[in-house]
């Protein structure tokens, strides 16, 4: 008899409902079978923290006086987007300060960025504002120079157009002599190591394969509050190959989300200084899965043995949008330390947290446990693999 | 024997003193360099491991103070910040020495001072500046 949301709900009321991680599910399953164990259990809850540099924040400061209309805002020097209403702005996760040395000095530190800006207001560190204005009738202030704090503004919304990639790239260095360094980390020659970037069988939309419970509205865990699915994320692209078990092959669906800033963790949101690459925000991200029928429970119940990544040299292939890979390795095999490509036993290092996902998959079901989060019905889905949706290229069109 | 490492300030003075010699003649101590830094009118950093009695080591160090070398454990001078460590295991594959490992199946990174050599490697793989090192 399949359940519903509503059900649920009033079980997270009564103190009855019955919540594991998408760990713990996979043993549950395994023995006592799907169809015990989608009666047995109401929710399975999944964690990721990793890397994602779609990310940033809308900030409203609140007018000053006299009013002023901001045209350029830098925070701790970090450039902020200004072209929104007078008072509002847009940190972006990437952006780096206005002096940055950038790569001339490669590789560059990317010691701070827009993803520290937003771990320092999370954190609750004074943030240094510098706006300039070309000054209106109404907004008549120049140039306003203050500190600000996350406690004064009027709302912070971390804001992210993509996240929770639905599987993701494992990295190497095939044709490179020198030591690369890309937003997959540090690539040593040679098939020196792999790096990859995903929690696996914890991974929100790897035990959700088909979108049928997460979409557009979706309640969540979001940097330590409270946060929703707002849409499909940038370069959603749910119509890839797929394995028998209905998991994409290579990166597929991806989530855009937002939440209250006010609410967040410093130990969920953390800027992160790639070498010779850039600043990124580590966000992380818990999806509750309702367990409405047999086949979203078996679809929980899939493990690191059976999620399979391609591997992509990032030396050429990637660079040059050269399709294929190296072939596919699973994450029980990413996870061991070492994978075989080619005939080569290659070290592999991950970039994405499991140990932190674990967390994040951990305190979530506390939350639901204690009546303190209650799931939602989403309002709309996003698109599944019949929309026939693809990431595609950039049609450039030259001008001359 | 028991073998320890640490790390060696020299003054700008003393560059030119073969100290390490010193160490092997005068107090049989087994040395290998592990790291260092040394260039003219510069003060110099040597990371080293020492091999010896403790009775040896112990006079050797009393030596350094003599001379006026700096010298403390490498241990005090690398460290892991567990609490900046997001436990993403980037270093893991990056340190030869096997200092940083994972533990499984938690997937939470450890380290073990005592198998660092202080080489740098980790520095620029953590993207969350976890590892610190103070010479």
């Amino acid at each position: 008899m399949p359940k519903t949301i509503r059900e649920i709900n009033e079980k997270i009321r009564k103190g009855q409902v019955v919540v594991v991680d998408a760990e713990e599910i996979i043993d549950i399953v395994a023995e006592r079978g799907p169809e015990r164990a989608a009666r047995e259990v109401d929710v399975v809850t999944t964690g990721t923290f990793g890397p994602m540099c779609s990310s940033g924040a809308f900030l409203n400061t609140g007018h000053t006086k006299p009013r002023s209309k901001f045209t350029r805002v830098t925070l701790n020097g970090v450039t902020a987007y200004a072209g929104l209403a007078a008072v509002d702005i847009y940190i972006g996760a990437t952006e780096l300060p206005v002096d940055d040395p950038e790569n001339r000095i490669f590789p560059g530190r990317f010691r701070y960025g827009g993803g520290h800006v937003i771990e320092d207001l999370v954190a609750g560190k004074d943030i240094e504002l510098h706006a300039t204005a070309y000054g209106t009738d109404c907004y008549p202030l120049k140039e306003v120079h203050s500190w600000i704090n996350l406690k004064t503004l009027n709302q912070a919304v971390l804001t992210n157009p993509r996240n929770a990639y639905q599987n993701y790239n494992v990295a190497v260095n095939r044709d490179s002599k020198r030591v690369l360094y890309t937003y997959m980390g540090v690539l040593q020659p040679n098939l020196g190591n792999a790096n990859y970037c995903s929690a696996g069988q914890l991974s929100p939309l790897l035990n959700d394969p088909f979108y049928k419970t997460i979409g557009i509205g979706t309640r969540i865990f979001l940097g330590g509050g409270i946060g929703y699915v707002w849409w499909q994320g940038t370069q959603h692209a749910p119509a890839v190959k797929r394995a028998e078990n209905g998991v994409p092959l290579v990166p597929a669906g991806t989530l855009a989300v937002c939440g209250d800033l006010k609410q967040m963790d410093r130990a969920w949101l953390r800027g992160a200084s790639l070498v010779g690459y850039g600043v990124s925000l580590a966000v992380g991200v818990g999806i509750p899965i309702p367990i409405l029928d047999v086949d979203i429970v078996k679809h929980c119940a899939v493990s690191d043995a059976d999620l399979l990544a391609p591997v992509v040299d990032y030396s050429t292939d990637y660079p040059q949008c050269i399709p294929g890979n190296l072939g596919w390795v699973t994450y029980r095999e990413l996870k061991s330390g070492k994978i075989n490509i080619k005939g080569k036993e290659v070290p592999t290092a991950g970039l994405s947290s499991y140990a932190k996902a674990k967390e994040i998959a951990t305190i979530l079901k506390e939350w639901i446990r204690k009546g303190q989060f209650f799931l939602t019905e989403p309002v709309a889905p996003i698109p599944g693999p019949e929309s026939g949706q693809t990431f595609n290229p950039f049609p450039m069109r030259p001008v001359t | 024997m028991p073998s320890r490492k640490f790390v060696l300030t020299f003054p700008r003075s003393l560059v030119g003193e073969p100290i390490i010699y010193r160490l092997v003649k005068d107090h049989d101590l087994v040395v290998n360099i592990l790291r260092a830094s040394v260039s003219p009118d510069e003060a110099g950093h040597l990371v080293l491991e020492i091999t010896g009695t403790e009775p040896r080591i112990q006079a050797g160090l009393e030596y350094l103070d003599r001379v006026g070398v700096g010298w403390q454990p490498l241990s005090k001078d690398v460290t892991w910040r567990e609490d900046l460590c997001t436990h993403c295991t980037a270093c893991v594959s990056a340190c030869p020495t096997g200092a940083l490992t994972v533990e499984r199946p938690s997937m939470r990174v450890r380290f073990d001072e005592e198998k660092c050599i202080a080489c740098e490697l980790c520095l620029p793989v953590c993207s969350y500046k976890a590892v610190e090192l103070h010479f």
